[in-house]
């Protein structure tokens, strides 16, 4: 299922800040944990994770430190702030109130296409 | 073990392509290469051979454009080259040795400001303006060879020429009334200037492209002479009236101390700013050029045109010819920085025409009043001005001709543009050998009249 482009940005920021705030993590393992979370539907195109987390650092939403992979590499982790935490709780109950909207209204029709509501659920 | 070599040299060449978005910083390339490789590894872990992983995992990275517009989005600033005076270290302080250039810089500033104060004490105001190039021109001679570490023997030799300059500007019998005074006085800075091109060389001042590093340098300089010049002047303008209102006049301070001090100062900030920027801001010089160099082919042909139809040149004198003299060094100052910016291998283009157009016109009005100016002389004779007056138009006139040859030799593809960047690179000291000669042997052979 392709998910629309849109809808994937507008998801971006509090899925990111979701993941952060189970723990400290870093570039290519919060891609991977987008992916799991959404069933691999997801797809972003990876480069365009960096400049998100940048604008989230610069806000002061997370905060960025240098560290080392196992192997040595240089490795940037980022972890939530506490305006993060604020923040995440503000756009969940945004998307909850988005989520609760659009389930009633779909109530009331039947469902267009057989494939699972799965995504929408995942991302609040 | 030849595949992993393979990865490494892919993720090189990687890096290398990257490298090249200016809106990706080297830290980000570190960190989407750390994200290449764990999907790397994640990929190779399912099967894939690493010229598959590595295809596929640049792929999932995304269009590099869109990625590198994605950055400039959220970091703007990248895009503009910034002028970092004092950059930081690894640890977040200052680096020790731009720390110590700008010591020295500043120490050299208040030197050359002393120098200018005392000469002001101590001389009259013809002496001064004779000698205030050679009281300020070693000092910045003097940071540009610190920074270049010259050797000793270069050193001595510019040394040797700056205490030469200044027995011959001061020891020689000048009628103080008399024009040769006048004229070592305005050439001294030309022979000046040479001798800071020889401490910017650093010693490979026969290499044509130090020349135009130069050249390229002299430009920038004076742009940010001006510049600084503006600055201050709105900055001394505020504070005079600030200080009108409570009835304090800044006038002496201003003439006594702020302007000897101020001014050399100036100089030496304005040549270690160039020097601290070279890479960072595009050179503004050859903009202007571009900008002015069809307004100066209009300017040209207008004054052609007034020039032959009034016809009364004879009633004027050396005037004009010093008028025609600023009018060719700004024609080849307009064509030399918009040499040294151009490409080398680009087509001859509009641009190129452009400068050939503005070379004829320059020379047409060069005849015109050259022709008038020389039926004068025949007439009523020479004098150190009209000589070192025409002499410097001669020597213009050679180099335009010549330029103007070479670029419409261009122009029709005859001849590489390289054959023209040679030529200006090489006739540069003769302008310098023409200021020595004017200062060392017009006063002794016009008697110091």
């Amino acid at each position: 299922m392709h998910i629309d482009k849109d809808l994937v940005a507008a998801s971006a920021t509090p899925l990111v800040l979701g993941i952060l705030a189970e723990g400290e993590s870093y570039g290519y393992a919060i891609a991977k944990r987008v992916a799991d979370l959404s069933g691999g539907h997801m797809e972003w195109t990876d480069g365009m994770l960096y400049p998100l987390l940048h604008r989230l650092e610069r806000n002061g939403l997370i905060e960025a430190s240098w560290g080392r992979s196992p192997a040595g590499r240089r490795r940037k982790h980022y972890a939530i702030t506490l305006a993060g935490r604020e923040a995440l709780a503000e756009r969940r109950a945004q998307w909850e109130v988005v989520s609760a909207a659009l389930t009633q209204a779909w109530e009331a029709v039947a469902r267009p296409v057989p494939s699972g509501p799965a995504a929408a659920g995942g991302l609040a | 073990m030849d595949t992993a070599t393979s990865l490494e040299t892919q993720i090189a060449r990687w890096r290398d392509y990257v490298h090249r978005h200016r809106a990706i910083a080297p830290a980000d390339v570190d960190e989407m290469e750390d994200h290449l490789r764990e999907r790397v590894a994640d990929l190779t872990a399912t099967g894939l051979d690493d010229d598959e992983a590595f295809l596929v995992a640049v792929k999932r990275l995304g269009r590099l454009d869109s990625v590198s517009r994605e950055f400039a989005r959220e970091h703007s600033e990248r895009l503009w080259k910034q002028l970092v005076l004092v950059p930081d270290g690894p640890d977040g302080d200052g680096s020790p040795a731009a720390r110590r250039e700008l010591a020295v810089v500043l120490a050299l500033a208040v030197g050359a400001g002393v120098a200018v104060k005392l000469g002001a004490t101590f001389w009259d105001e013809t002496v001064l303006l004779r000698n205030v190039g050679l009281l300020v021109a070693p000092f910045l001679a003097g940071y540009l060879a610190w920074k270049r570490r010259l050797t000793g023997r270069t050193l001595g030799a510019l040394g040797a020429a700056f205490v030469a300059l200044g027995v011959v500007l001061n020891a020689y019998p000048f009628d103080p009334a008399g024009s040769t005074a006048a004229l070592a006085a305005v050439h001294a800075p030309v022979v000046l200037w040479a001798l800071v091109g020889l401490a910017y060389a650093g010693g490979g001042w026969r290499s044509a492209d130090r020349r135009m590093d130069f050249v390229r340098f002299t430009g920038e300089l004076a742009v940010y002479l001006v510049l600084i010049a503006l600055g201050s002047a709105v900055l001394v303008g505020l504070t005079f009236g600030l200080l009108g209102l409570v009835g304090v006049d800044l006038e002496p301070v201003l003439e006594r101390w702020l302007m000897p001090f101020g001014v050399p100062g100036a100089l030496l900030v304005a040549a270690w700013l160039v020097e601290a920027k070279q890479e960072v801001v595009e050179n503004i010089a050859p903009v202007l050029t571009r900008v002015f160099t069809p307004l100066t082919t209009v300017m040209l042909v207008v004054s052609f045109g007034v020039l032959v139809s009034a016809g009364g040149l004879t009633t004027v004198d050396r005037e004009l010819l010093i008028l025609l003299d600023a009018v060719l060094v700004l024609v080849l100052a307009l064509l030399l920085y918009s040499i040294s910016a151009r490409d080398p291998l680009a087509r001859p283009g509009l641009f190129d025409g452009l400068q050939l157009a503005m070379v004829v016109a320059a020379l047409a009005v060069d005849a015109v009043a050259l022709t008038a100016m020389l039926t004068r002389i025949a007439e009523f004779g020479a004098s150190p001005n009209k000589v070192a007056a025409l002499g410097l138009n001669l020597l213009l006139a050679v180099h335009l001709v010549r330029s103007g040859w070479l670029t419409l030799g261009f122009c029709r593809r005859r001849r590489g543009f390289a054959a023209l960047e040679r030529w200006h690179t090489s006739y540069l000291p003769v302008y310098a050998v023409w200021a020595a000669v004017v200062v060392v042997v017009f006063p002794p052979v016009f008697g110091f009249s």
